[in-house]
Formats: C-alpha cells, sequence, structure tokens
C-alpha cells in the first residue's frame, strides 16, 4: 500500500486573529490532479505555502511526498515542484539559461539537464526559442515554460498556484493537457484555480470558502453533495450560504 | 481639483506606510548632524608624540613637561635614541618627534644656538602643517622662557577669525547637511518613486485618468517638498538646539532658498526617471548624477577655490553649489538678499529650468 | 554547501548584471569617475589666498610686509586701502578670503624695536581653511620680522616630502569608491529578487542559505576586486600615488576588507523588503562609515568617544590599513592585525546574513 502524496490534518494558519486556514483535512493520492478551488482570499494560496514549506503551519500537521512539511521541509522541497501566481523565472536569462538553473540547483548531471530539456521544451514546442530571454516570450509560452522548469527533476508532487491566470482558452487548454501528461507520468497535481470550467478536469477537487474546506470530492460527488447540476452553482450555493446568514 | 488632490493623498500614504523608509528620513538627518557637529571635526588635537631626549636635563624635563601638559599633544613618552622611531611612525603610533640636542640647559643659559629637530608625519599635509604649527609655537615659547628673550622679535600677528572665531566645524558642515538632506529626499525619492510605478505599470494607470499628465507628475512630488522642508527644520533645530550654530541673517531667505532648492532637486529626480527603465538604474543614477556631485563639487567638504579649473567650471552648474553659498552667507555670515542676489536668481532659473523641462520630458514620454 | 549549484546560482548573477547595460556602465563608470573627480577635488589647499590690504603706515617697512607675503607665494593682493565698515561686507561676499591691516606708526615701531603688531581677517566660515591661511601667514611675519633666535626648529615631513595631499587621498578614495558599489550592489541584489518574485521560486528548491549568500556574495565580491585593481592602477599611472609597502598585502587586506563590506551590503538586503529600503539603509550605514573612517577629517580631531566608537568601523581600519602600506611603508608585522581582525569582522557579518536569510515567510 502506498503512501498518499498529501496528507494534512487540522491544518491551521492564523495572521494575528485572522485564521486564514482552518483546520483542513485532505489526502490526495499518488497520480491524482487534485482541484484547489476557492473565491480570492478564500486561503488557497496560503494552505499551498503551507504545504510546500514556505509558510509554518500554526497547528496541525502535513505530509507532502512522504516528508513532514513542519519537521522536514528540505525533504519536501527536493520532492516537490511549485509554479507560482506571479511569474517567477529569471525574465533577463534565456530559456535556457534559466533551464540549466533549476536542473543544477536540483542537482541533475549535465547530461540529464540536457535531455529533460530537449523533452520539455519539445513538449511545450519552445526548442526553437532555447537561447531567447524568457523577457521577450509571450505570456502564455511563459506559463508553460515554468511549469516545465518546475517538472525538470521529475517532482512526486506539483503544485501549480493559478497557473492559467490571465492565459487565452487556447493556451488553457494546453495547459490542461500538459498537466495530464504530469499525472499519468505518476506525478501528483496539486492545482489552484477559479475557473469552474476547470475544476470539471479535475480527479477530484475541494472548495474552500473562508480558510475551510465547503465541499470535497469528485466533481461529480461535489455537485450530488450540494443537489445542484453544475459546479457553478455549487459554488454560489457555498459561497452565499456562507455570505448570507 | 479634487482628482489633484486624490493623488496628493494616494503619495502621501505610500509615504507614511513605509514606516522603515521614514524613519530613515528623519533618522538620517539628527543623527548626521549629530556626527558631524560630536565626532566629524577637523581640528587637530592630541597629537601622538614622542620625544628623543639623547641627554635629560632641567631644559629638557620642562620642555617634556609642557607636551605633557598640553591638550593639543598626548605624550607617548621619551626616547633615548632615534632608533625606534621608524617602526613607531609606521605603525602610526606616534605622528610626531621632538629631537633634543645634549647639553640643552646649558646651551640656553649661555645664549648659544639649540637645534631641534621636529619631525612630522607629513603623509597627510594639511595635519602635518598644523601640527608642525603647534609643535613649533610651543618649542618657542619654552625657548622663550628657558632662553629669558621675547618669543618672536617686535611684530606679532594678530589673527580674527571672522564669522566663525572658534572654527567649529560644525557650522561649515550643517549647511552642506542641509543641501545633502534635501538632494536625497528630493531628487533621490522621486527619481525612484517614479521609476518604480513605471516599472510596475501603475504610471499608466494614473496618466490614462482625466488629470493632465503634468498635474500628475506634480501631484505626485508635492508630499516630498512638504517632506523635504520639514527634513531641512529638523537638521536646523538639531544643529541649533545641540550646537548652538548661528543663525545671523533672515530665516525668510533660508527658507526661499530651500524651496527653490527643493524645486531644483524635484526637477533632477524627475529627469532621472524620464531616463531610467529600472529602479536599480534610478538609484545608481541618482548617486552618480546627485549624490555625489552634491557631496564633492559644490564646497561641502572641501573648498571650491581648491579645485582644478574645470571642475571648477562644472560646479557651477550644480545646484547645490549656489545652494550652498546662500546657506552659509545667511546662517553664518548674516548676509542678506543684498549680498546674495545673484545666487538666489540662479537658483531659482536653475529651478523653474529643471521642473520645468523635468515635466514636459515625462508627460511626452508616458503615455 | 554543493559548489555546483553555487557555480549555477553565481552563473546566473554575473548573467543578470552583464544584461544589464545601465547597470553595468554605472558599475563601471561612476567608481572611475569618483576617484579622478574627488582625487582633484579633494584638497583644502585653495592656492594663493586672496588678500585685501589695508596699509594704515605706507611705509618702505609696511610694504616689505606686504612683498614678504606675497613673495611666499602663498598670498596674492586683490584689493588696497577699504574703509573699516566695508571689510565684513568684502569678506562675506567672499570678495577675499582675508584682510590684512597695517596700523599706522607700523614701521616707526618696528625702527624703535618696540612691540608692534599687524592685524589679519580671515574669513572663517571654511574652519579647515581659516587655520591653513592662518598657519601660513604667521610662519612668514615671525621669519620676517622675527628678531634673530638662538632656537632653530629643524623639520622634516616624514614620508610625504613633498606634501602632495593626493598622496594621502587617493589611497582613501579607492576605499571609499569601492566600498560605495560593493555595498550599494549587494544591498539591493536580495531585495530585488524580493520584489520580482523570484526569490520564492529559489525558496521552494533544495538551496541551502549558505549555498544561497555565497552565490551572492561572490560575483560582487569578484566586480569589487575588479574595481579595486583598475582604480589601484589608475591611482598609480595617473595620479602617480607611492608605493612604498608592498602592494601584495594591500591586496590581501582589500580581499578581506571586501568580504566585511559586501557581507553588510547582504545583510541589509536580508532584512529589508524594498529596494528602495535597501537603497536608504545601505546609504545611510555609507554615510557614518564614511564620514567617521578619517578618510576626509583626521580622526585624531575626534573626540576620545568617537574614536573609540569608529573602532567598529571597517572602513576606517582599510582606510588607515591603505595609507600606512602605500604611504608609510607599513609591512605585514605593523598590519597583520588589522587583517586578522577584518577577516572576523567578515565571517561575523556573513554568517548573520546566512542566519537572516529566510527561506520561509513571516
Amino acid at each position: 500500500m502506498t503512501t498518499p502524496a498529501i496528507e494534512t490534518t487540522n491544518l491551521t494558519r492564523r495572521f494575528g486573529d485572522f485564521v486564514a486556514v482552518d483546520a483542513i483535512t485532505l489526502s490526495v493520492a499518488r497520480g491524482e490532479v487534485f482541484g484547489f478551488l476557492g473565491a480570492n482570499g478564500a486561503g488557497k494560496t496560503t494552505a499551498i505555502r503551507m504545504l510546500i514549506g514556505l509558510l509554518a503551519p500554526s497547528d496541525g500537521e502535513a505530509t507532502v511526498a512522504g516528508a513532514n512539511v513542519r519537521t522536514d521541509p528540505a525533504t519536501v522541497r527536493r520532492r516537490i515542484g511549485y509554479m507560482s501566481q506571479r511569474f517567477s523565472l529569471y525574465d533577463d536569462l534565456t530559456v535556457r539559461e534559466n533551464v540549466e538553473l533549476y536542473g543544477t540547483i536540483y542537482g541533475l548531471s549535465r547530461a540529464e539537464i540536457r535531455s529533460r530539456m530537449t523533452e520539455l521544451l519539445e513538449r511545450i514546442q519552445l526548442t526553437a526559442s532555447r537561447d531567447t530571454l524568457v523577457r521577450q516570450l509571450p505570456l502564455g509560452w511563459k506559463q508553460q515554460l515554468a511549469l516545465m522548469v518546475a517538472l525538470l527533476h521529475r517532482p512526486e508532487v506539483v503544485f501549480l498556484d493559478e497557473p492559467t491566470g490571465g492565459v487565452d482558452p487556447i493556451t488553457r487548454r494546453r495547459f490542461w493537457e500538459l498537466i495530464y501528461a504530469t499525472a499519468a507520468e505518476g506525478t501528483t497535481v496539486l492545482v489552484t484555480t477559479h475557473y469552474l470550467d476547470e475544476a470539471e478536469y479535475c480527479d477530484r477537487l475541494s472548495i474552500m470558502v473562508d480558510g475551510r474546506i465547503a465541499a470535497m470530492g469528485t466533481p461529480a460527488e461535489v455537485r450530488a453533495q450540494v443537489g445542484v447540476s453544475t459546479l457553478d452553482e455549487v459554488f454560489l450555493t457555498l459561497t452565499r450560504a456562507v455570505a448570507a446568514p | 481639483m479634487s482628482a489633484f488632490r486624490g493623488l496628493v493623498r494616494k503619495e502621501t500614504l505610500h509615504l507614511l506606510r513605509d514606516r522603515q523608509t521614514l524613519a530613515i528620513l528623519f533618522l538620517l538627518p539628527v543623527v548626521s548632524v549629530l556626527l558631524f557637529g560630536f565626532a566629524v571635526r577637523t581640528d587637530v588635537r592630541a597629537i601622538p608624540i614622542v620625544v628623543v631626549d639623547v641627554a635629560p636635563d632641567a631644559a629638557t624635563r620642562a620642555l617634556i613637561a609642557r607636551f605633557a601638559q598640553s591638550e593639543q599633544f598626548q605624550l607617548h613618552g621619551t626616547l633615548r635614541s632615534e632608533a625606534t622611531l621608524d617602526a613607531l611612525f609606521q605603525a602610526g603610533t606616534v605622528r610626531q618627534a621632538i629631537v633634543l640636542p645634549t647639553e640643552t640647559d646649558r646651551r640656553l643659559v649661555r645664549g648659544e644656538r639649540v637645534v631641534v629637530g621636529l619631525i612630522t608625519d607629513a603623509s597627510d599635509p594639511n595635519t602635518g602643517r598644523v601640527m608642525e604649527g603647534y609643535a613649533g609655537a610651543l618649542l618657542r615659547r619654552w625657548h622663550a622662557e628657558r632662553a629669558g628673550v621675547a618669543p618672536s622679535g617686535g611684530v606679532s600677528l594678530l589673527t580674527r577669525m571672522r564669522f566663525n572665531p572658534t572654527l567649529e566645524s560644525v557650522n561649515l558642515f550643517v549647511p552642506g547637511l542641509i543641501a545633502l538632506i534635501l538632494t536625497i529626499v528630493a531628487a533621490m525619492m522621486t527619481a525612484i518613486s517614479i521609476t518604480r510605478e513605471k516599472e510596475r505599470g501603475t504610471m499608466e494607470l494614473l496618466l490614462v485618468s482625466p488629470l493632465r499628465p503634468s498635474a500628475v507628475v506634480l501631484g505626485k512630488v508635492a508630499p516630498y517638498v512638504v517632506l523635504g522642508m520639514a527634513n531641512m527644520l529638523t537638521v536646523l533645530l538639531a544643529a541649533r538646539g545641540v550646537f548652538g550654530v548661528p543663525m545671523r541673517g533672515h530665516p525668510l531667505v533660508l527658507l526661499g532658498a530651500s524651496l527653490l532648492y527643493v524645486i531644483a532637486s524635484l526637477g533632477l529626480g524627475i529627469l532621472i526617471s524620464t531616463k531610467a527603465e529600472t529602479e536599480r538604474t534610478a538609484i545608481m543614477a541618482a548617486l552618480a548624477g546627485l549624490l555625489l556631485p552634491t557631496l564633492m563639487l559644490s564646497g561641502f567638504i572641501f573648498p571650491l577655490e581648491a579645485m582644478p579649473r574645470p571642475l571648477w567650471a562644472i560646479s557651477h552648474l550644480i545646484p547645490a553649489r549656489w545652494f550652498l553659498t546662500i546657506v552659509r552667507g545667511v546662517m553664518v555670515k548674516g548676509a542678506g538678499l543684498a549680498d546674495l542676489w545673484r545666487e538666489l536668481a540662479i537658483l531659482a532659473a536653475m529651478s523653474v529650468a529643471l521642473l520645468g523641462i523635468g515635466i514636459r520630458r515625462l508627460a511626452i514620454r508616458l503615455p | 554547501m554543493k559548489l555546483r549549484t553555487i557555480g549555477a546560482l553565481m552563473r546566473k548573477e554575473v548573467l543578470q548584471v552583464f544584461r544589464d547595460p545601465p547597470t553595468l556602465v554605472q558599475v563601471l563608470a561612476i567608481p572611475l569617475i569618483q576617484l579622478v573627480v574627488l582625487a582633484n577635488a579633494a584638497t583644502f589647499d585653495t592656492g594663493a589666498t586672496r588678500l585685501l590690504v589695508r596699509d594704515d603706515d605706507r611705509t618702505p617697512a609696511s610694504a616689505a610686509m606686504v612683498a614678504e607675503l606675497v613673495g611666499s607665494g602663498e598670498f596674492t593682493v586683490v584689493g588696497t586701502a577699504v574703509a573699516p565698515a566695508h571689510i565684513e561686507a568684502v569678506l562675506r561676499r567672499r570678495e577675499a578670503a582675508a584682510v590684512l591691516q597695517i596700523p599706522a606708526g607700523f614701521a616707526a615701531a618696528v625702527a624703535r624695536g618696540e612691540p608692534t603688531a599687524v592685524q589679519l581677517q580671515i574669513n572663517a566660515e571654511e574652519g579647515a581653511v581659516a587655520g591653513l591661511i592662518q598657519q601660513a601667514a604667521l610662519a612668514i611675519v615671525e621669519r620676517q620680522a622675527g628678531a634673530p633666535s638662538t632656537l632653530e626648529v629643524r623639520q622634516q615631513g616624514w614620508f610625504n616630502p613633498t606634501r602632495r595631499y593626493k598622496d594621502w587621498m587617493v589611497p582613501g578614495i579607492l576605499v571609499s569608491l569601492t566600498t560605495i558599489i560593493g555595498l550599494l550592489l549587494t544591498a539591493q541584489s536580495i531585495t530585488r529578487e524580493k520584489e520580482l518574485g523570484t526569490l520564492e521560486q529559489l525558496n521552494v528548491t533544495p538551496v541551502t542559505k549558505g549555498e544561497f549568500i555565497t552565490a551572492k556574495l561572490l560575483p560582487f565580491w569578484g566586480i569589487a576586486m575588479g574595481i579595486f585593481t583598475v582604480g589601484l592602477i589608475v591611482s598609480k599611472v595617473v595620479f602617480a600615488i607611492p608605493t612604498v609597502g608592498a602592494v601584495p598585502i594591500v591586496f590581501l587586506a582589500a580581499m578581506v576588507y571586501l568580504s566585511v563590506a559586501l557581507g553588510i551590503g547582504l545583510w541589509i538586503s536580508t532584512v529589508t523588503q524594498t529596494q528602495q529600503q535597501a537603497m536608504f539603509v545601505a546609504f545611510f550605514v555609507l554615510l557614518i562609515f564614511l564620514l567617521m573612517s578619517g578618510l576626509f577629517t583626521p580622526l585624531e580631531a575626534m573626540p576620545d568617544w568617537a574614536q573609540a566608537v569608529a573602532h567598529a568601523n571597517p572602513v576606517m581600519h582599510f582606510v588607515g590599513l591603505m595609507r600606512a602600506v602605500l604611504v608609510r611603508g607599513a609591512g605585514l608585522a605593523e598590519v597583520g592585525p588589522t587583517i586578522v581582525g577584518l577577516g572576523i569582522a567578515g565571517a561575523a557579518v556573513l554568517g548573520l546574513a546566512v542566519m537572516q536569510t529566510r527561506k520561509t515567510l513571516e
């Protein structure tokens, strides 16, 4: 029996009096595409930051890729990939230089970096632009490149924080194809989004409202739980339920 | 005009919210005044000196006692030979040495010639000259007392140090400090903050507003005028309160000149921001283009008259040079409009030109 | 500490600097401009003092006194005969730097051997300059009018017999320019990545704090050493500064010193959030360090407490070391302890920077 890729128990983060993430408990199986939904400010990014070791939890436990985020963040970092909301590769380096930098940081050999780079750049059809400064790439390509860099070292789990923010529908589609391909290789994907149509692509998803998980399961299960026929309605019902009283 | 007010408010909030920067902006003037007043001085004192006395007698002991009592010197001891002098000077342990002859007392009493060696570390020529002056004067007084003659014949020189009788360095530096701080606040801060908004794209947002571009720029820089003047007053009050720096002329002339200087600095800051694409570039350009010239070519530390001709000519283009002349004139020398109208006119022309060009350039480049 | 990781991060840092032409130009140009301008501007030697003469005696003796002052080359007469009321205005408007008054009856008093005095009023606005004018005038008047004395003071100025001010200032200026550029560059380097968001990406990788700081330090250390080397060559070739002591000692000391200066820059960068803040903190630190370094004003002029505080100032130690080795010819025996002290300070500051580095958000 394999351990889950991500497992949290009552994971909580407080900022002063404000509870950004309120005792969330979830489990993500290996190879799953897990969606993290919620309105802006619902606590998605804070939760992710705790899972990748950027932010210490105030309470609760979390294990990612077999390592405890609180006691062994170094191991967690080695085994995961991360793509942040903000594009965060080096603008003034070329595609190749960025890939080489991160490849080396993750301890890949030169030969591995070379073969991985060829493979990943082909996958996003960026091979011809490998010596272009990242600054000069269109946003959609930049985002795809960031995803590839996050996957460079074949992480066990990859965290994507709103990877499709601000890109056109065609690129978004491409993105999801890439995400599926990644999951097919056995990498667990945790992705946050506020596009509800994207949530349908996930194996399972959770909807966060005000720091809590309001619903969790496969898209069909979530719709059934709330008793409506589309995720749009799920979302509206859940957020209104909290806002109303 | 309410849109303009909103802009000023936004910029003020930016300033007030960044507590760390604000704290530095108010700490910087006060700490520098205290530093300049207490620590950064040009008067030489407690010179470490050693006396080489091969044959001690009553006269040499009297001389050594004089050095030991003097505040200008710190007697490091007496030596019997010159053998270790080199090492002492090299290590910087002593800066000056007196080498006395044999039979000093007997020669003095008999009215014979006494040759005293005075070795000075002249690696810093200015301090060296001052140290030679102090030691020479002390030697002459000692000689006069032992040999019983008047120190220097019939003619003496009476010097009167006008405007600054005690040669307080703080009187010299405070005006320079005011210029420096106004440059930092008005020019550097605006250059950086406008470039920052350009880099982040928020400037475009402001420029699509119904306000005229020039109004946008003015609204952005207005709070820095207030901040700059507040800083200047802080420096002035600290300098007066702690060190009693004089204010012999009319304070209004000083305030007027400061306002002109702030405007000129704002203009320079805006000009830099039209050229700089990134914050890093703006910071470096402000450093090279504003701060260093203000420090080096304005007469702040080193006198203008001492500069070689080409630099002296360049110094005329630097607003700080004119501002400094005015501030020193008003504070230290009690000068008024009659003495300073030329400098004021030049500064006014510079400020109008710089601000005008700055706003025009920025307004053309941005939309 | 993985050397490959450090190497990759350093390569990134170097590529970034060299791909940003404005920064590159400034990194190279600012120090050179500063060196050339400051080396020429940093002097108190105002040349001949502009003197206004009010001679109420009008005798050959009073004329001889004036001639002696002018003949020394230290004074030049820009005008004569001013009404007493105008003297102050003349000084205030800087039309003359000093006014010499010779009283009526001067010649007669000298002839009778009676004591008499001439008066020199100096614009003391710039105290250091006024002091030098006074020293010069005193020496001339005493030489010219003093009674023959049996005291002979034989003056020797060691280390700088020609009294070139550049010999003294240029080594110090070199220190200041290397420090300014190195400290500002490092102070910005980490905050810039914080603001751009690239630091967050690095923070989720296995890069350790030590690797991160080392990779930030070494490229800027190399740049600063390069600037120092070029500056030293320019100082020697253009300004003909003395190199009495061993130049390798200066290089060794520079290598150690820069670890302190840049370590302080990195430390500032770890504790600030924006480049603007980093720049102001760095500027504040630089101002205090440079002013209290003995670079522009003599250390001896500082009160004892300030001299004690100045011992914590790395710039003071390195400026002193440069001058000791280059001008006075001091060797390792004299400056060795300073180098060791700087090394300890460097290790401490860099350790602090590593400790302050946060891989997590607050």
